[in-house]
This record gives structure tokens, C-alpha cells and sequence, in this order.
């Protein structure tokens, strides 16, 4: 059957194009146009060529964020994609228990992020929290607002709990897509539960794993509300994630030009490690049906 | 219509100028010759010719920040950098 081609199908994007003009490429302009200019409010603007840039990219308190950032996302990653898959290859394929499971997931990803904060906030409270509680009285020493340790467990335990779900959901319409042809293949070839995740489920997840690796990063490396709530970036900088030094330099500190430059940067940075999650994943599935063949 | 809170400078202009003109300038290129002519470079993967604009601007945005961070402010030579690095890219990537 031949396509048909008809460029004036182009219209129909029109409506999209101005909502990410108004949403997306507008503020971006602005902030480029910032960043090179300091200001001190009324739309009155001094040029300042590239200094933002310069004092953001020799600072230590940038680096620190970032370093922070990059740990938290590695973290967040190591642990909620792998466990992600292994929750979507327990749950029920058919049956009652199938909307039973996949509402429970879905409960996490319902509850606002402010709200994800506040409950572990108050949840880890030592007089009033259970788990803080709990912990005391099994003689744990364990304070978030006065360790940085615990602060980051609880940090990572939080986004364990709201997120992993996204990726449980995603991985398991993965699975749900296989289908029985595949499987019954692999018994008829005596393949191993081990086998037969890796060459068939494993391949076949490929493509909501990509999307489920993408949001994951984006999201843990733009991480703010949680932290701020919990823990307001401390105890001293310890969770000073950059985008919670970043709303302090332009709301608390009203650096304007400083937090232009560093949101540069900090698109480039989470625009470059996307780039090269997408390119990585989409080019090892485009190379795997040529390895299955080898095999 | 008031622009002055986008707080607009004559080297921004020029600079989203400067994109805006090469979409159009790929644009046109891909009516003339359709496809984004894909090939497999130095990188060892498919990339088009919308790619490899992306991998350009990325990696000149990188330079110049480089530049800035390790030699100095007089941003020409990372300019200059930057474009025979664009060249590479759509020549060998």
C-alpha cells in the first residue's frame, strides 16, 4: 500500500508548536538573555558578557551540587530500575489480581510531590513518626534533620516509594505485550527462567525501559520538591541538590544573572546525559535482532 | 506588543538568529535532497542530518563552556573550535 503525503497535515502540529513556544522555547530565550545581563528588578538590564557563566563555572558550591545531583540519579537508577523489573515479572498476568495490583501501584504516583515530603517528613519524626519511632526505640540512632546520612537514606527511600511504581507500570506493559508464541518457543527449547528474561523479556522491555531510564533521570536529576520539604537542603548543604541552590540563588538571594548561567548549564548537562541514554538504548535495540540471530 | 521583560541584547539576537536561520537552512536542505540522508560514522550508529545539527550545537555549547571554565573569557577561538567541530561531525559522523 503507498503512503499518502500530504504536507499540509503540518498544520495539525501548529496548536503543539505554540504551546511548547509559550511554555518551553520562550522561557529558555529569556533565560539565555539573562544570563549574559544582571539586573536589580524594573526590567532594568546591564550587560555582563560571559562573567555568570565564568563565576558559576569556578565555583565549588556548583560542583558540590552537581556532584550531589549525579550521585542521587545513580542511585535512584541502580535501584529502581532493577527493582521495577523484578516487581513487573512477579505480578499476576491475568485474573482478579491484576487491577488490584496495578491500582496499588499506581497509588504513589497519584500523591503530589509536596505531599510525598510532608508524609515522610513527619514519618520519620522520632516523637511523632512511625518510622522514627520505630527506629528509636530499637536503639537506632536515626535524625535526618541532623544527619546528612540518614538525610540522604530517607531521601532515597522516599523516591523509592512515589517512583518505583512508574517503572513497575512500565516494565509490566512491556511484559503484557510479549506474546505466548515467545515463551512456548523458549520451553520447547528447554531455555532457563534466567534465558528467557534475558533474550526474550529483557529485549522486549527494551523500549519502555528507554522511556522508563529517560524519565527516571530527568526527573531524580531535577530533583526539588521532596528534598526541599523534607529536609530544606540540609543538614548544612548536604542535600543541596542544584536546583534547590538554584531557586535560592534567583528567589533567595535574587542572583538572577548567576541562575541564568547555571540553568544553561544545567539544561546542557541533563540534555546531554538524555541524548546519550536515548542513543545508547535505541541503537542497542536496533542491534539486537542481529546478536539473537548470532546467538 | 512588550518585550522588555524577555530582556533582550543585540549578541542573543543574533545568537537564536543564528539557529532559527539554520533550521530553516536544514529545512531547505531536506527538501531539496528528502531522507535526512542516515549513515552509519565514526560514532558506529544511524544518524541523520537533523542529528548531527543536534550533536554540533550540543558539543559547541560544551566547548565554549569548556573554553570559558579552563582558558579565558575571549570566546573566538572556542568559536572557532566549535565550527571545525561542526564540520567533523557532518563530514565523519
Amino acid at each position: 500500500m503507498e503512503k499518502t503525503f500530504n504536507n499540509k497535515a503540518w498544520f495539525l502540529v501548529l496548536p503543539v508548536f505554540f504551546l511548547v513556544a509559550i511554555s518551553a522555547i520562550i522561557p529558555l530565550m529569556t533565560v539565555v538573555n539573562y544570563s549574559v545581563q544582571d539586573t536589580f528588578g524594573n526590567n532594568q538590564f546591564f550587560w555582563a558578557g560571559t562573567e555568570w557563566f565564568r563565576e558559576v563555572l569556578h565555583s565549588s558550591r556548583f560542583y558540590d551540587a552537581l556532584l550531589k545531583n549525579l550521585a542521587f540519579s545513580a542511585i535512584i537508577l541502580l535501584i529502581q530500575i532493577p527493582l521495577g523489573i523484578s516487581i513487573a515479572l512477579t505480578m499476576p498476568k491475568k485474573g482478579i489480581w491484576v487491577p488490584v495490583c496495578l491500582v496499588l501501584m499506581a497509588l504513589p504516583l497519584l500523591i503530589p510531590w509536596n505531599v510525598v515530603g510532608t508524609i515522610w517528613q513527619v514519618f520519620g519524626r522520632a516523637d511523632i513518626g512511625l518510622l522514627g519511632y520505630t527506629l528509636a526505640n530499637l536503639g537506632i540512632d536515626y535524625n535526618y534533620a541532623n544527619n546528612a546520612v540518614d538525610a540522604w537514606i530517607t531521601i532515597i527511600v522516599m523516591d523509592v516509594w512515589h517512583w518505583t511504581s512508574l517503572v513497575v507500570l512500565l516494565s509490566y506493559a512491556g511484559l503484557v505485550s510479549i506474546p505466548e508464541a515467545y515463551y512456548q518457543a523458549a520451553r520447547i527449547d528447554g531455555a532457563s527462567r534466567w534465558k528467557v528474561f534475558r533474550y526474550i523479556q529483557l529485549p522486549k522491555m527494551n523500549r519502555v525501559l528507554l522511556i522508563a531510564v529517560l524519565l527516571r533521570f530527568m526527573d531524580s536529576f531535577m530533583v526539588y520538591t521532596e528534598p526541599f520539604v523534607l529536609t530544606g537542603g540540609g543538614p548544612g548543604n548536604s542535600t543541596t541538590f542544584l536546583s534547590i541552590d538554584l531557586v535560592k540563588m534567583a528567589i533567595g538571594q535574587f542572583d538572577l544573572g548567576p541562575a541564568a548561567a547555571m540553568s544553561i548549564i544545567y539544561f546542557l548537562i541533563v540534555l546531554l546525559v538524555s541524548w546519550a541514554f536515548y542513543t545508547v538504548m535505541t541503537n542497542y535495540d536496533a542491534d539486537a535482532p542481529e546478536k539473537g540471530v548470532q546467538d | 506588543m512588550d518585550l522588555s521583560w524577555m530582556a533582550w541584547t543585540v549578541p542573543t539576537a543574533l545568537f537564536f538568529g543564528t539557529i532559527i536561520f539554520l533550521l530553516i537552512l536544514m529545512g531547505v536542505w531536506e527538501y531539496a535532497k528528502p531522507g535526512g540522508s542516515p549513515r552509519v560514522g565514526i560514532l558506529r550508529f544511524e544518524t541523520t542530518r537533523g542529528d548531527r545539527l543536534f550533536l554540533s550545537l550540543l558539543g559547541s555549547a560544551f566547548i565554549h563552556l569548556a573554553w570559558l571554565g579552563l582558558v579565558g573569557p575571549d570566546l573566538w577561538w572556542a568559536l572557532g573550535l566549535s565550527l571545525i567541530y561542526a564540520i567533523c561531525v557532518f563530514r565523519w559522523v
